[in-house]
């Protein structure tokens, strides 16, 4: 069985790639062709696909071929089941989640074909790129050990009856410069106006869960958040769980996180910063 | 001076993301258990653009928003009571199975050709970058691919549109960066991540004059078959996730943050 493997990355722009990438499949004369899931495969490969005859699956995370027969596996419902399918028709088209791009590459002895992008016709420009948000260095680093999750408990009024944006701010910039995290955070905090005026270096683009990323981050730490399944759907692949909640009856409490501190997260939190230096 | 726009935005019915999901075999391959029974929502990305095509909308006066839903036809009527609330709409529906394991290529289809079957062609078209139930990230590119509409934006956070129809889009990508473009024209496709709109408040007025046009559209949805495809399940599972929590109530902030310091460096 031929494999093939191309890597699509930088950016481009869908009529100009759909093409390119349709030519490139049917070239390869290839029965599998893999890709990994990066922004402009997402936006060009199943049009590609269609334009080429091809079948098209994405978010796959994991791939063999046992017997000259492929399987792949990929979640539905948004991390919630998980499937094993495969298709007769060839070729066919998996785009891989990108992490995994490499090793499943490798697992299926995928042979890497060059993509040639095309200058066709296009009515699009590309400006370039700029940061989420508004506040500086971006707060969303794929690379980083630790998940920081903030909830909306952050925005909510604290024991002396008023409201600490500022200080909640501080205390979470403190936190991700110190330790480098990554910062997540949940649909109704980032939802909320007055949030997005006090924590500009937050944006949708950090929302974890249902109708967010779902990251992949070794460890993953929950502030002020309470746990709701469409927010915890976000953290399947984060293996290493803990929250800090002054509910403890909250969703995490109920089997989602490894440890639950019953506990104000402003206080611990700014201790953290102390101890972090 | 701007053109009225007509937006057509795809979208349709997911489980409310609160319930329980558990795969069962059904003889058209894997379903959900009492799939029929389960509370449906808007997808929340098509939610998303729903609620920007209406905002698009309302600043160019006479423009038209119509759904074009793929679902249960019983279940979009339910789905619709809410739906329809929320902004001036009209509704375009397709009779047919939506769900995690029906085949997005022929979802697609059907909702090209429903297109292709509304008064006029659309300026542009709108629908979530991937749904809450296949969560593929593809039915909106083939649709495009099949109106012929070679700009398609994907993840797309702000859309801003000139009054000579050229417009600006930040689509979501790599490492918490947005890529810039700007289009000369339309039409174009565009696949909405969350946008900045919150949901607007249910509005009964509007629901009252949407259900004027929603009803009849119902009634005469085509039934379409739309099914598993080419795709041949092997195995639908929800893998066992729940964790042994330990909840710790009575430390101290101070032991708290020496623990979790403790546990970031390990």
């Amino acid at each position: 069985m031929k494999i093939v493997a191309v890597n699509l990355e930088g950016n481009g722009t869908f009529a100009q790639d759909v093409p390119a990438l349709a030519e490139t499949i049917k070239a390869s004369g290839a029965e599998l062709v893999l890709l990994p899931g990066t922004s402009r495969a997402k936006r060009s490969a199943a049009a590609a696909a269609m334009r080429a005859g091809a079948e098209i699956d994405t978010n796959v995370v994991d791939l063999e071929v046992v017997d000259g027969k492929p399987v792949a596996r990929r979640w539905v419902y948004r991390q919630r089941i998980f499937t094993a399918f495969s298709r007769a028709a060839r070729p066919w088209v998996i785009v891989t989640d990108p992490s995994l791009f490499g090793e499943i590459c490798a697992k299926v002895g995928a042979e890497t074909v060059p993509f040639a992008a095309a200058t066709g016709a296009t009515r699009t420009t590309v400006n370039g790129v700029e940061n989420a948000g508004t506040g500086g260095e971006s707060t969303i680093k794929p690379d980083a050990k630790l998940l920081f999750v903030a909830g909306a408990g952050w925005t909510k009024k604290q024991a002396d009856g008023a409201l600490h944006f500022e200080e909640a701010a501080e205390t979470i910039t403190g936190f991700l410069g110190r330790s480098g995290a990554s910062l997540g955070s949940s649909k109704s905090l980032v939802d909320m106006p007055e949030a997005a005026a006090a924590f500009k270096f937050m944006s949708h683009m950090n929302q974890v869960g249902q109708t967010g990323s779902t990251p992949r981050h070794a460890k993953g730490l929950s502030t002020c958040c309470h746990g709701e399944e469409p927010h915890v759907v976000g953290w399947r692949f984060v293996n290493d769980r803990r929250a800090v909640n002054l509910d403890a009856n909250c969703g995490w409490a109920q089997g989602k996180a490894d440890v639950v501190y019953v506990a104000d997260a402003f206080a611990v939190m700014k201790k953290v910063n102390e101890l972090l230096g | 001076m701007s053109k009225p726009l007509n937006i057509v935005v795809c979208g349709s019915l997911v489980p409310d993301p609160l319930q329980t999901l558990e795969p069962v075999q059904t003889p058209q391959g894997p379903g959900l258990k009492n799939e029929q029974m389960l509370p449906s929502v808007l997808d929340p990305w098509a939610a998303c653009a729903l609620y920007e095509a209406a905002a698009l909308a309302k600043m160019r006066p006479g423009s038209k928003v119509t759904l074009v839903a793929l679902g249960p036809k019983a279940k979009l009527q339910q789905l619709m009571m809410t739906v329809a609330q929320k902004v001036p709409l009209e509704l375009s529906a397709v009779n047919a199975p939506a769900g995690g394991f029906t085949d997005a290529k022929d979802t697609a289809a059907e909702l090209a050709k429903a297109i292709k079957a509304l008064p006029a062609a659309p300026d542009f078209v709108f629908g979530g970058c991937s749904s809450a139930s296949r969560d593929a990230g593809v039915t909106l590119q083939f649709v495009a691919e099949a109106l012929g509409i070679t700009e398609f934006f994907n993840a797309v956070d702000e859309l801003k549109v000139a009054d000579d129809d050229s417009f600006t889009v930040k689509e979501r990508i790599e490492g918490g960066q947005y890529l810039v473009s700007t289009c000369t024209g339309l039409p174009a496709a565009i696949g909405w991540a969350t946008g900045s709109l919150p949901e607007p408040p249910n509005n009964p007025q509007t629901g009252m004059m949407n259900m004027r046009g929603v009803m009849p559209a119902l009634m005469k949805a085509p039934v379409a078959n739309v099914g598993a495809g080419g795709i041949a399940w092997e195995k639908a599972e929800v893998p066992a996730s729940k964790r042994d929590t330990v909840v710790k109530k009575d430390m101290s902030v101070e032991d708290i943050a020496k623990e979790i310091v403790e546990w970031i460096k390990a």
